[in-house]
């Protein structure tokens, strides 16, 4: 069992109230970070901590806080980013919804760090559950006089409000999600400025993950040297990691920085094997967006070393034979799956969230959908392979906000690990709808691990 | 007065003012070497970014930091820092990028230019024909829309809109209340009027200038003639709304249009109101400036001969 720090209360009876939040020792690092601890010493501990962003583009979130440009008499806002909907990723969900006091406790901290007097936690519309339980916990942190003026008589003051989105997964996107927080269409601002400079309503902003924040209650409490020395290397501390697909045990799961891939797979901790005794085929190791990879490269690097839980590790090799954390969403994928209808699947998604801004994403996620769709259904042409792989090439890097790569991606990672298969597709339409292409060229590459318990 | 910044484009050097855009360091060098830009309009606040049509390369960030610049950038909203250097058109991947901005922007906007209002004037028919392939690789259905009545002086045919978001501003920053703007997402997005309400506003005739291709069209001219069988001459009047200067395009001795006058980049010099625009069409409402300058390249200067034709003849 590695050392758990945002689920520690998992399984604590009623954790979701103030009352057995605090027995169980809640709410002490807003006593610590707010009595005895500056806002530039708090940032400090979150430096030390190495903590990197858990919303996908893994920056360090010490140097993302110490950009926040500080104005004399201009507000500053924190802003959670709580707009989770990225297919195969739920990990914020859970978190908010069975421990909202500790997120409410993370934006405490964090605000106070960045001198924030005002916080938004802006939640994906559709999650009304989850923005029940937040409007309910952040009602109950006021009445306890953690919320509001003069916190703990301080003198330090805050107001959290819950800010529920349209349901649009553009509004993901930071600059998106401010325009949206304002009342307008969430379409992705062109940077710079960047909003440390320029976010909501023109003021200084930060913009974190929900998992990002929740964190930084327990490096306060127990020092960001602590916190650093869980995980290697840059990639420390632990990480939610959503898991689902083909496999036995699918969750969410917090590992250690550093825990090999195949460990993660097989081990009954965690995914406990792939479902139904079948191979491993390809894994999504962090959320859609980013590039697919065939088992025998997702369990080893190009080198031949053991492929870690890492954002450095996941990206060796760059995207010829690497790939990103993302946010944590792995899907895996048995030697049934259907890559085409996969990526496909995954078009679709990008087609339908574009927001159409910028002419590359608008026009190209519509044009990489239908080729895809064509081939999937068995009239494909051999030379829509080639131009699958340079339209997504050509929306690649071009567009205003990340959506276009994350629809690129996907696709041109898919046709260089599988491209045999798409060829199969075209070369046998009728085949290809009846069954699957298992190729033991992309199977795992290791013999399954059958037990009497799986 | 501030120091000024130098910038490199091609290979050509400049000094502009900090806070200059590449794309405006480029017009004051001028030639070739000027990106493209569909969305982007110097008079329209906020406006660029959009179209992708002007990406360059930095190939070298600044004095003090040379790197390059990671990705492709936006030069219209893309500020110059001292010691920069852009690659436009030396870059084979801003052409290639630009090639393929062409043709996604293609995708729905259909290449009838023979009978489209805009012909000769259209930006999108200049770009597609620098920078764009020879043939489409789209195979699909084209998304189709009726015309739409904005008003009873302007047509929308969505058809051709190519979502600059050009006309939004104008109706943001010149008209009092605006009630159109983009709806739906992503290639179901479409301009709009809110709930079929009209553009009523003595500005709102500008959104069909800023139009870069056929999709805002003036019914009080659409169809009555090509515009390179017109002859544009400038002329201005006492306004009390607008400055009064524009250009008329005459056929015979009718005027058929007033238009704002525009620069060398297709953009309007100043905004002109709809009185103007469509209730002035008698030379008599006019003071007449001179023969509007058109570039000797474009199309709208074709068949107006200015000397004596000399028949070719073939003497073989």
């Amino acid at each position: 069992m590695g050392v758990k720090i945002l689920t520690q209360h998992s399984g604590v009876p009623g954790i979701d109230t103030f009352e057995v939040y605090r027995k169980q020792g809640g709410y002490a690092a807003v006593e610590k970070a707010l009595k005895s601890m500056s806002p530039e010493e708090v940032l400090e501990e979150v430096k030390k901590s190495g903590l990197r962003g858990r919303g996908g583009a893994g920056f360090p979130t010490g140097l993302k806080w110490s950009f926040l440009a500080k104005p004399e008499g201009v507000p500053r806002y924190l802003v959670c980013n709580a707009d989770e909907s990225e297919p195969g990723t739920f990990k914020d969900r859970e978190l908010m919804s069975r421990n909202p006091h500790s997120l409410i406790e993370g934006m405490i901290v964090s605000s106070y760090a960045l001198g924030a007097n005002t916080s938004y936690i802006y939640v994906r519309g559709e999650l009304f559950y989850v923005i029940r339980i937040l409007e309910k916990a952040i009602a109950e942190a006021y009445e306890k006089g953690l919320l509001g003026k003069n916190i703990l008589g301080t003198g330090y003051d805050l107001d959290l409000y819950v800010q529920p989105g349209g349901g649009a997964y553009i509004c993901g996107e930071e600059t998106a999600l401010i325009e949206s927080l304002e009342g307008k269409r969430g379409n992705p601002r062109i940077k710079p400025p960047f909003p440390a400079v320029s976010g909501v309503w023109g003021c200084p902003t930060v913009v974190n993950n929900v998992e990002t924040i929740a964190a930084t209650s327990w490096i306060i409490l127990n020092g960001g040297d602590e916190y650093a020395k869980i995980g290697i290397g840059r990639s420390t501390g632990t990480k939610l990691i959503s898991a689902c697909g083909n496999i036995n045990q699918p969750g969410i799961y917090e590992i250690e920085l550093g825990l090999p891939v195949e460990e993660f797979i097989y081990s009954d901790e965690y995914c406990g094997g792939i479902a139904g005794g079948k191979r491993l085929k390809a894994v999504v190791a962090g959320g859609s967006s980013v590039p697919v990879l065939p088992a025998n490269l997702i369990l080893k690097t190009i080198a031949g070393e053991p492929r870690l839980m890492t954002y450095e590790s996941l990206a060796d090799g760059g995207f010829a034979t690497g790939t990103m954390m993302g946010s944590g969403g792995f899907i895996a994928m048995d030697e049934d799956a259907c890559i085409v209808r996969n990526t496909w699947n995954f078009t679709r998604f990008y087609h339908h969230e574009s927001c159409g801004q910028c002419s590359p994403c608008r026009e190209g996620t519509g044009w990489m959908e239908k080729v895809l769709h064509r081939i999937e259904y068995g009239h494909g042409k051999m030379s829509d392979i080639d131009l699958l792989v340079d339209v997504a090439a050509k929306i690649e890097g071009n567009t205003i906000c990340p959506l276009g790569d994350a629809a690129a991606w996907p696709v041109g990672s898919a046709i260089r690990h599988f491209r045999e298969e798409f060829e199969w597709h075209v070369k046998e339409p009728r085949l290809s709808q009846q069954q699957n292409y298992g190729l033991a060229a992309y199977a795992d590459p290791l013999p399954v691990p059958v037990t009497e318990e799986s | 007065m501030s120091e000024k910044f130098k910038i490199t484009i091609d290979g050509v050097s400049a000094e502009v003012e900090p806070g200059t855009t590449i794309l405006n360091a480029a017009r004051q060098i001028g030639g070739d070497l000027v990106p493209p830009a569909m969305c982007y309009y110097s008079k329209l606040e906020g406006s660029g970014g959009k179209c992708r049509t002007c990406l360059v390369k930095v190939s070298k960030g600044s004095e003090k930091d040379p790197r390059p610049m990671p990705k492709l950038v936006a030069s219209c909203r893309t500020t110059v820092m001292d010691g920069m250097e852009v690659q436009n058109i030396t870059s084979p991947e801003v052409l290639e990028a630009r090639k393929g901005v062409v043709e996604f922007l293609l995708i729905n906007h259909p290449l009838d230019c023979p009978v489209c209002d805009q012909a000769g004037e259209c930006k999108l028919q200049d770009l597609s024909y620098e920078h764009g392939a020879e043939a489409t690789r789209y195979e699909f259905n084209r998304r189709t829309f009726e015309r739409i009545d904005i008003g009873d002086k302007i047509q929308l045919h969505m058809n051709r809109c190519i979502l600059c978001y050009r006309c939004v501003y104008v109706a943001n920053q010149l008209t009092d209340n605006r009630v159109h703007g983009i709806v739906g997402r992503g290639d179901m997005s479409e301009i709009s009027t809110y709930v079929e309400k009209a553009i009523d506003n003595d500005f709102s005739g500008n959104v069909i200038d800023v139009c870069p291709v056929g999709a805002l069209t003036d019914k009080t001219f659409r169809f009555k003639n090509r515009v390179w069988f017109t002859r544009p001459v400038s002329a201005h009047r006492d306004c009390d709304k607008c400055c009064g200067k524009v250009t008329l395009w005459y056929k015979g001795e009718d005027v058929l249009r007033v238009t704002a006058r525009k620069d060398e980049y297709g953009e309007v010099e100043e905004f002109i109101c709809n009185t103007c625009r469509y209730d002035k069409k008698k030379t008599s409402d006019w003071v007449i400036d001179g023969p509007a300058q058109i570039q000797r390249q474009s199309v709208i200067s074709a068949n107006h001969y200015d000397g004596k034709v000399v028949p070719v003849i073939d003497k073989r």
